[in-house]
């Protein structure tokens, strides 16, 4: 009975390091990602974009906490004040659970332990994922419609339709892929790429997966929530100081997260030909992975700064009529791939 | 009529298949942004470094010292007459005796004013100029709460006498010298 009580609490104190460490990692990384993206949109205008604050500007996420923090917390006077309050919470919790199963690396030893470097091996963890994808929108419905502004339900309205019109094109993506490896399981995913990576069978899917994640993450060039010419910001006009913090801070958040299951589901994960997820203790795979996903943060950003915003009904028309039929056929292929050549 | 020639002519066509799939254009678009990412930065962190201003740019006005530090305006009005902003104000004095060394000529400005609100810095006080007093910089005129403090007196136009707080025109007064001897 003991045994078993100090392998529980063991094993306890492993994820709950685990958890913390991924916690940190998300923030830090989402901090720094709007460090990046106004570095990285002032390079793309040639300008020089935050350098006041510390060496390079390095300390302007730091300067932006504070302002957030300091700022008014203000409610609007008509507004459902608990949905109101609510509503950033809810996009940032849902934005923080994703990185629950993506396999970071394999293992860590440390200190003589090892360290799964996965909070949980879920063996549906692509669906999860999909499934928080989509609870996401909730937050932003619900900021929209409470703010009682029309703007804002605009934005809110454009972004649970987008998000439904995506989620399809994503779904059907994911499918190809997982016919492709037999499993719903984000490890198992990742070390069937250890040869070779998903995609170069699936250099359509990985298209078609990419305009997904960007309109799921309210990226632009489908920023159709936000939408600061039309709509001012769109279903965060009304949201000021620290809940507007963790509006754009989950942004930030869903695109790390996406970014990284992007880099597990087409491009190996923690795998990169020459170099061995187990080297500097197991160090190594976090290490590969996190490059892939900073690499897709910084397409992300260089796809924001060049491309204008769709219409909202090119957006529409895109999502319908091109991307799920695409998608359809993406998956017939890879299937009639499977049935006539093998794996 | 036709005004330029850059005008197009635009034509409503259906796209081509390569222009629906949009990928095409979007990966021009893309390198076109990706080589601005890798230009230099046109940047100047202002405060910190100042370009240099263009010969042609007309600030600030200075009332202007000869090298003994005496100063050059004789109160003589051409500027404020040449002035289409009625800008300059001044009231003339006549020179007292031990006054030698703050007075280059036996009259002087005891009052000289310019209303930095209605100065549209033309530059057509220094060319009214005789004696080479009054000059425009390339100094902002700072910005103020209120309408009275932008009436410049003497305090705020006449440089100082130390080596330090002397103005240096040598640039403009370059510049007005080749516009006035160039043939109309």
């Amino acid at each position: 009975m003991s045994l078993i009580l100090l392998f529980s609490l063991g094993f306890i104190i492993e994820k709950a390091v685990l958890i913390i460490a991924l916690f940190a990692l998300t923030l830090g990384v989402a901090a720094y990602s709007t460090y990046g993206e106004r570095k990285i949109a002032a390079f793309f205008q040639d300008r020089l974009g935050p350098s006041n604050a510390g060496p390079w500007g390095l300390l302007q996420p730091l300067a932006d906490g504070v302002k957030m923090f300091t700022k008014e917390d203000f409610v609007p006077n008509q507004s459902e004040r608990w949905l109101y309050i609510l509503a950033p919470g809810a996009f940032i919790f849902v934005a923080l659970m994703a990185s629950a199963v993506i396999p970071w690396g394999t293992t860590l030893t440390l200190g003589g332990l090892n360290w799964n470097l996965q909070v949980t091996d879920v063996n549906i963890g692509i669906l999860y994922v999909v499934g928080l994808a989509s609870l996401g929108v909730y937050g932003i419905m619900l900021g929209g419609w409470a703010s009682n502004n029309k703007f804002s339900l605009y934005g809110a309205i454009r972004a649970s339709s987008q998000m439904i019109s995506y989620e399809l094109a994503m779904g059907l993506s994911i499918i190809a892929i997982v016919m492709l490896s037999g499993s719903l399981s984000l490890k198992t995913i990742v070390d069937q790429q250890a040869g070779m990576w998903n995609v170069v069978y699936q250099p359509l899917g990985f298209i078609l997966f990419l305009t997904c994640a960007l309109a799921e993450c309210n990226r632009a060039p489908f920023d159709m929530a936000e939408c600061e010419t039309e709509l001012i910001g769109g279903y965060h006009t009304e949201y000021s100081a620290m809940k507007l913090g963790f509006f754009l801070f989950a942004e930030y958040i869903n695109m790390f997260i996406s970014c990284t299951v992007i880099s597990c589901l087409y491009f190996g994960g923690y795998h990169f030909p020459g170099l061995d997820p187990n080297w500097l203790g197991g160090l190594m795979g976090p290490i590969i992975l996190l490059s892939k996903s900073f690499f897709f943060i910084f397409v992300f950003m260089w796809i924001r700064w060049t491309l204008p915003r769709f219409r909202y009904d090119q957006l529409m028309h895109l999502g319908w009529k091109s991307l799920i039929p695409l998608a359809i056929v993406n998956m017939m292929l890879t299937g009639a791939g499977i049935l006539f050549f093998g794996k | 009529m036709q005004l330029t020639q850059r005008s197009k002519n635009v034509v409503k066509k259906e796209m081509t298949f390569l222009e629906r799939i949009y990928l095409p254009a979007i990966a021009k678009g893309m390198w076109t942004t990706l080589k601005h990412f890798f230009r230099k930065s046109n940047t100047v962190s202002y405060p910190k470094e100042q370009r240099e201003f263009a010969p042609v740019y007309r600030g600030w006005h200075v009332l202007k010292r000869d090298e003994q530090g005496r100063e050059n305006c004789t109160a003589c009005g051409l500027c404020a007459v040449a002035c289409p902003a009625e800008a300059i104000t001044m009231e003339a004095a006549e020179r007292e005796r031990g006054e030698e060394h703050l007075y280059r000529e036996e009259k002087y400005a005891a009052v000289y004013e310019i209303n930095m609100l209605r100065c549209i810095f033309c530059g057509l006080c220094e060319e009214a100029c005789p004696k080479e007093a009054i000059f425009l910089t390339d100094r902002i005129v700072p910005s103020d709460y209120a309408r009275q403090y932008f009436v410049f007196g003497k305090d705020m136009l006449v440089e100082g006498v130390e080596p330090d707080k002397r103005v240096d025109v040598t640039v403009r007064q370059k510049h007005i010298t080749e516009k006035n001897t160039q043939p109309a």
